[in-house]
């Protein structure tokens, strides 16, 4: 049964087709209204999340489909001590595809694993994100209309920032990329990720913790939330949480044609007064997720002979 | 230093120096109640030093164990005190139930009975990683 739970676990040829279905679903939505007709979607999310879960439902509604689920793991068997591998067992004899989302790292390949229905990575932890990945891909594609020859700024928390990771592993599959890495010393982009993504996949990349100095040249920056709830100590949170504030005075010298990305939710690393920059793309990439969403749910049915 | 040869056992011969208390607690050694000896920082004309670990009964090893702390090392078959059989270890391509992972936030901290796996995901510089969270195996 397959499932995606790693960015890797497509490849550059399904990720061109998924981004060709979803701007086909963009074009004539009409066409894909029934697809999923009388098909399920489980969303079990046992993280707080308002964009995944919504997005997830949406996509399938939108498919016409149904959806069941639960938003947090209070409201769900786990909170009775009900392990990951029983849970989608369960739930394999109600639905036809599960959307999991959880604050343990590698839950949903345990899913994967126990399921005789397809699993898709929502967000493990501080680990993989593959669905925002497909929104931010999307975007990127819809801007560039290539996945070649791009500047990507990636700033923030590098360290835990789930989807920076995909992001990476996502572009590093793709000709003449170069990548500028700014984040404080304490959330830098971790070792393996840097030796097993940027140096073996030979793509030249510089560290620096200047925000105003990287952007300049930049196609792209991609800004991230400094999590409070990957953190252990309270007080590293703090210390670190307002390091990098995007504002308007920060994007003078920078390209007319600058795509500035967000996975959201954002606290403050984004002025709003960029909201109406006609470069601010975060909420175009909210969309974008969740036509990729009902592209991979299509996907993945079709592969499963449900659809 | 003398110990005694053994006449029916295992001996774990050529395990880096250092290595071989790392490889008595992955196997669990300390759970026998034969006669095991661990010799440490033992002169070797090829390596310099080694460790040996000498167990005095015959049992089941786990190769992939062994291939985990040291793939150059040796396990030689005792029987009426003669040597039988040596094997050659290779680096095994996953570890099922020989190591746990050290990640606090991995799913394997918490799932009930689950199997803790690891793949060799860098042969070249003996990387492992969990197979759920993908952090990197330590000894």
């Amino acid at each position: 049964m397959r499932s995606i739970i790693d960015i890797l676990d497509l490849s550059t040829e399904e990720i061109n087709e998924l981004v060709h279905t979803a701007e086909d679903i963009i074009a004539h939505p009409a066409d894909y209204a029934e697809i999923c007709h009388g098909k399920k979607l489980a969303t079990l999310f046992f993280e707080p999340s308002t964009r995944t879960r919504l997005s997830f439902e949406a996509a399938m509604y939108e498919l016409g489909g149904n959806v069941i689920g639960f938003s947090e793991a209070n409201s769900s068997s786990a909170a009775k001590g009900e392990s990951v591998s029983d849970t989608v067992k369960t739930v394999s004899c109600y639905a036809d595809i599960i959307a999991m989302r959880h604050p343990k790292e590698g839950a949903p390949r345990v899913a994967s694993m126990a399921a005789s229905i397809p699993v898709i990575n929502a967000g493990d932890g501080g680990h993989n994100h593959p669905t925002q990945t497909l929104a931010d891909l999307l975007t990127i594609y819809r801007h560039r209309h290539s996945f070649s020859n791009l500047k990507l700024g990636l700033c923030g928390d590098l360290k835990f920032g789930r989807t920076v990771h995909s992001l990476l592993n996502a572009m590093s599959r793709y000709e003449g990329l170069e990548v500028v890495l700014i984040s404080p010393d304490e959330l830098k982009l971790p070792s393996y990720v840097k030796k097993d993504v940027l140096q073996k996949n030979n793509i030249p990349y510089v560290q620096t913790e200047n925000l105003e100095e990287a952007l300049p040249g930049l196609d792209i920056i991609y800004m991230t939330r400094v999590q409070r709830e990957r953190f252990f100590n309270e007080e590293d949170y703090l210390r670190l949480k307002d390091t990098y504030i995007l504002t308007p005075d920060k994007l003078k010298g920078t390209r007319d044609d600058l795509m500035i990305m967000h996975p959201l939710p954002r606290v403050n690393e984004i002025s709003v007064a960029i909201d109406d920059d006609p470069r601010a793309c975060y909420f175009e990439q909210v969309l974008n997720g969740k036509y990729m969403r009902m592209a991979l749910i299509m996907k993945l049915l079709k592969e499963a002979g449900t659809i | 230093m003398n110990i005694d040869s053994i006449q029916n056992g295992i001996v774990i011969d050529h395990i880096k120096a250092g290595y071989g208390m790392k490889l008595y607690q992955i196997l669990g050694l300390d759970r026998l109640d034969c006669t095991v000896a661990l010799l440490k920082n033992v002169s070797s004309v090829k390596y310099g030093r080694k460790d040996i670990i000498k167990i005095d009964r015959e049992m089941e090893v786990n190769l992939d164990a062994v291939g985990f702390v040291d793939p150059n090392a040796t396990i030689v078959l005792i029987r009426d005190g003669k040597i039988i059989e040596k094997k050659k270890i290779d680096l095994p391509e996953t570890l099922t139930d020989i190591i746990k992972c050290k990640n606090p936030r991995c799913i394997s901290q918490t799932e009930q009975e689950i199997k803790h796996v690891f793949r060799l995901t860098d042969r070249e510089n003996h990387i492992y990683r969990c197979l759920y969270c993908e952090t990197k195996a330590s000894i």
